[in-house]
């Protein structure tokens, strides 16, 4: 029974319809698995554990999918030393990417919001492709990313992780925790990481990744009490993160601002404060009630060369929620209220472009589950925005098994949002562009909101093959924009554009699935995606640059058995991109052009770990063993103040192979 | 007085009688169901979501405990094992005809106590 409404008091914490699924399959699943996919959830979702994330370097949250088959990984470009994201095709910014789901990477940290969560901190991220649920917010369009963090209640009093690589990045991180009383618990982890050295591989005089130091900390605090139906959050954070990239003779103290070299800048301030909580109904273990609230302030101020571009953000959102059901737990639903706040303070080369958005939004989300083959999530939202205005956003998920093992999932729904169009592109002030907005009639920078709708079906299966265990599906999805905040690099490179989408854009994306265990403990993970995301800009209709349309994961993984708790675990993970469009370039001098597409290229990442004892474990490995590089990294490098200069076009690793060890320490 | 003491004495009654009747609408109920496998699980579960006033239920395959919260103003425990039983499954309380019994499938015919 304790165990029951320990469970009902989680669901309520995690404030979603999903995760009520979740707690199903960990309750189902025996054996640890790094990917969960179960076949019983009604959305597209993939469960990443602790044990995945321990497979790769994986030093932040950015950095965690590199094993994963639903999210494309792009390298870590030379400018922002941070890993973006895709899914089915689409940046982050379309994704709604949530922490304990309290909407985290929004606005201004959209482009580095993801490094600024450690690794070590993450308890599992759930991953749903598709619309996604009501219950967060309306933003969502191509798919949902939620980070769970360790829960002080379950975590053990001491961690400790150190790491070292060839590309001179170091990390500490060490956990405390401590059990206050029978229901009260704290964490405190501190995070610290820097670069020191500068690294200049392709001698271009240029560094291949930015020098750094971060400094990250997190209190929480949690408090259950299971007689009384009573849960609580409460987290403090504060995190400084500064960047410094540019020519490797750049002297940020005597060279900003001049000409002398180019260098580049980026400090970001961010403190969070949220707490979360949760009452279950007595004697009602299906009816709960919770309230989350979070503040954050988030203050970035950079320069790359002469663009100086500036942002803080102050950021307050509340979630009211309501949890029960109609007759019985078969029809189950979730209803509340959201409100958020955001004021942007925002310099683009000192021009004041300042906001202040608010939202105010009723959600109503019905769950049917028939307990044997199908369920569906039917979820609508009415917000009031004001500059989004009045509007409706419907969403909805099924799940059919139709035999067994076998599972079918259909979903479609609406998203809707406002496009920061310097923060989200950021990137292209390290060039010579101008930035050119060609609207001025829409209320987010003279541009209308971005709509799109989301269609996706996706079948599964899992069957035996020579006696082991196999599964193989497919998944496809469409996403169609009404409306797009064009970013257009294909028309000038001295230039980006940004206008409303004339004309039409989508995002096609298909993916196929095989897993297999070869032999005993050695599995085979295998995906092969297709996207093709067209757009019509100005100068006609191109796929979306810097976009691979054919895309290759393998991923293979052995661990030997436990013996006297040791054991040695291997990890090799293939990566294969197909060509890419590049931005338009052919008006620019020979030698300062890029051909229309990229050469395909693959990376190779291989990791070993030896655990010692429970205790004890140490890792080493490598990335990018093939040492692909982008051949030219940077446009007009020998004259980086010139009209040719670009430094945005990353398609490729830019510094070569990496090797990296560390070590992980526990006290349980 | 002897007036006051018996509308007294009857307001006392009506309370207590009302407290009688009052019926749990959350009443936490646990019996043992017996079953074999997962279908089981699914059937036994369906049966008991077929009873209206059953607002949960869950049955452990290891430990054959049927777990149920249900509206008493709607339904009653007996009900619940008459609609399991139905189903083809022995409860506790009441057992399945050998007619029901002999309709599960044949890896759901647990062993008869």
């Amino acid at each position: 029974m304790q165990k029951n409404i320990m469970l009902f008091a989680m669901i309520l914490l995690s404030f979603s319809a999903f995760s009520q699924e979740d707690l199903q399959e960990v309750k189902i699943t025996k054996k640890q698995k790094g990917i969960k996919k179960s076949f019983t959830v009604t959305a597209n979702t993939s469960v990443i554990t602790s044990k995945e994330l321990l497979k790769a370097a994986c030093c932040n949250l950015a950095e965690s999918f590199e094993t994963n088959p639903s999210i494309d990984v792009n390298f870590s470009d030379a400018l922002t030393g941070t890993k973006q994201i895709k899914m089915l095709g689409l940046t982050s910014p379309y994704l709604m990417i949530t922490e304990e789901n309290i909407p985290s990477v929004r606005g201004a940290s959209q482009a580095y919001g993801l490094s600024f969560t450690p690794g070590t901190w993450i308890e599992s991220v759930q991953i749903t492709k598709g619309a996604g649920s009501v219950i967060n917010g309306y933003e969502s369009i191509s798919g949902q990313i939620n980070t769970e963090l360790l829960k002080p209640l379950n975590d053990i009093p001491f961690f400790l992780n150190a790491y070292g690589s060839t590309d001179s990045r170091f990390e500490l991180n060490t956990h405390f925790n401590k059990k206050l009383s029978d229901k009260w618990a704290t964490s405190l982890f501190v995070h610290g990481n820097a670069r020191v050295a500068k690294n200049d591989m392709n001698k271009d005089g240029f560094l291949d990744n930015p020098l750094g130091k971060q400094i990250n900390v997190l209190n929480r605090y949690q408090y259950y009490n299971p007689e009384s139906g009573l849960v609580s959050f409460i987290n403090f954070r504060y995190m400084n993160d500064k960047k410094q990239t540019g020519e490797v003779n750049f002297d940020k103290d005597r060279d900003r601002g001049t000409t002398n070299y180019w260098g580049s800048e980026i400090n970001t301030e961010r403190f969070d404060v949220s707490t979360k909580i949760g009452y279950v109904f007595k004697d009602m273990p299906y009816q709960s009630i919770g309230f989350q609230n979070a503040f954050n302030s988030h203050k970035q101020d950079s320069y790359y060369g002469l663009n100086q571009y500036d942002i803080k953000q102050n950021s307050f959102y509340s979630n009211l929620i309501f949890n029960s059901i109609i007759n019985n737990t078969m029809h189950k639903f979730s209803t509340g209220l959201n409100f958020t706040y955001d004021q942007y303070q925002e310099f683009v080369n000192l021009a004041d472009v300042s906001r202040i958005d608010n939202s105010v939004g009723a959600f109503f989300e019905y769950t049917y589950d028939n307990t044997d083959n199908f369920s569906l999530i039917l979820g609508g939202r009415v917000d009031n925005h004001n500059r989004l205005g009045v509007f409706v956003t419907p969403r909805l998920h099924m799940r059919y098994n139709p035999w067994k093992n076998g599972v079918i999932r259909f979903s479609a729904g609406r998203g809707k949002r406002s496009a920061n169009i310097f923060a989200e592109n950021q990137q292209l002030f390290a060039s010579s562009r101008t930035f050119s907005i060609l609207d001025s009639n829409g209320k987010v920078y003279g541009l209308n909101p971005e709509i799109a709708w989301n269609y996706g079906v996706s079948f599964s299966q899992k069957f035996r093959l020579f006696n082991r265990n196999a599964d193989a599906g497919f998944d496809l999805y469409r996403t169609d924009f009404q409306n797009q905040a064009i970013v257009d690099v294909m028309q000038s490179p001295q230039q980006v554009l940004f206008y409303d989408l004339k004309g039409s854009s989508f995002a096609n994306s298909l993916q196929v699935e095989f897993n297999y265990e070869l032999i005993h403990n050695l599995n085979l993970r295998t995906a092969y995606k297709y996207h093709d995301i067209q757009t019509d800009y100005l100068r006609g209709t191109f796929q979306r640059p810097l976009q691979a349309k054919h895309r290759f994961l393998g991923n293979l993984e052995y661990e030997t058995t436990m013996n006297n708790d040791k054991q040695w675990r291997f990890d090799f993970t293939y990566n294969w991109s197909g060509k890419q469009q590049l931005p338009y370039t052919a008006s620019n001098p020979v030698e300062d052009q890029f051909p229309d597409f990229s050469p395909a290229y693959a990376v190779m990442n291989a990791q070993v770990t030896r655990v010692f004892s429970p205790v004890f474990e140490v890792y080493v490995g490598g990335e990018n063993i093939g040492n692909y590089r982008q051949e030219k990294a940077i446009l007009g490098a020998n004259d980086p103040f010139g009209p040719n200069f670009d430094a945005s076009i990353a398609y490729a690793p830019i510094f070569g192979q990496m090797y990296y060890a560390g070590l992980r320490f526990k006290i349980k | 007085m002897n007036k006051i003491v018996l509308i007294a004495m009857m307001v006392f009654l009506g309370f207590s009688a009302q407290a009688q009747t009052k019926k749990n609408k959350n009443l936490k109920y646990t019996t043992e169901v017996n079953g074999n496998c997962e279908q089981c699980k699914k059937r036994i579960e369906k049966a008991a979501y077929g009873v209206p006033g059953v607002k949960t239920a869950s049955w452990d395959v290891s430990s054959h405990q049927l777990s149920v919260i249900l509206n008493e103003e709607k339904c009653s425990p007996a009900d619940l094992n008459k609609a399991i039983a139905k189903a083809g499954h022995d409860t506790k309380e009441v057992k399945a005809t050998t007619e029901d019994y002999e309709n599960l499938h044949s890896c759901c015919k647990y062993v008869r106590e």
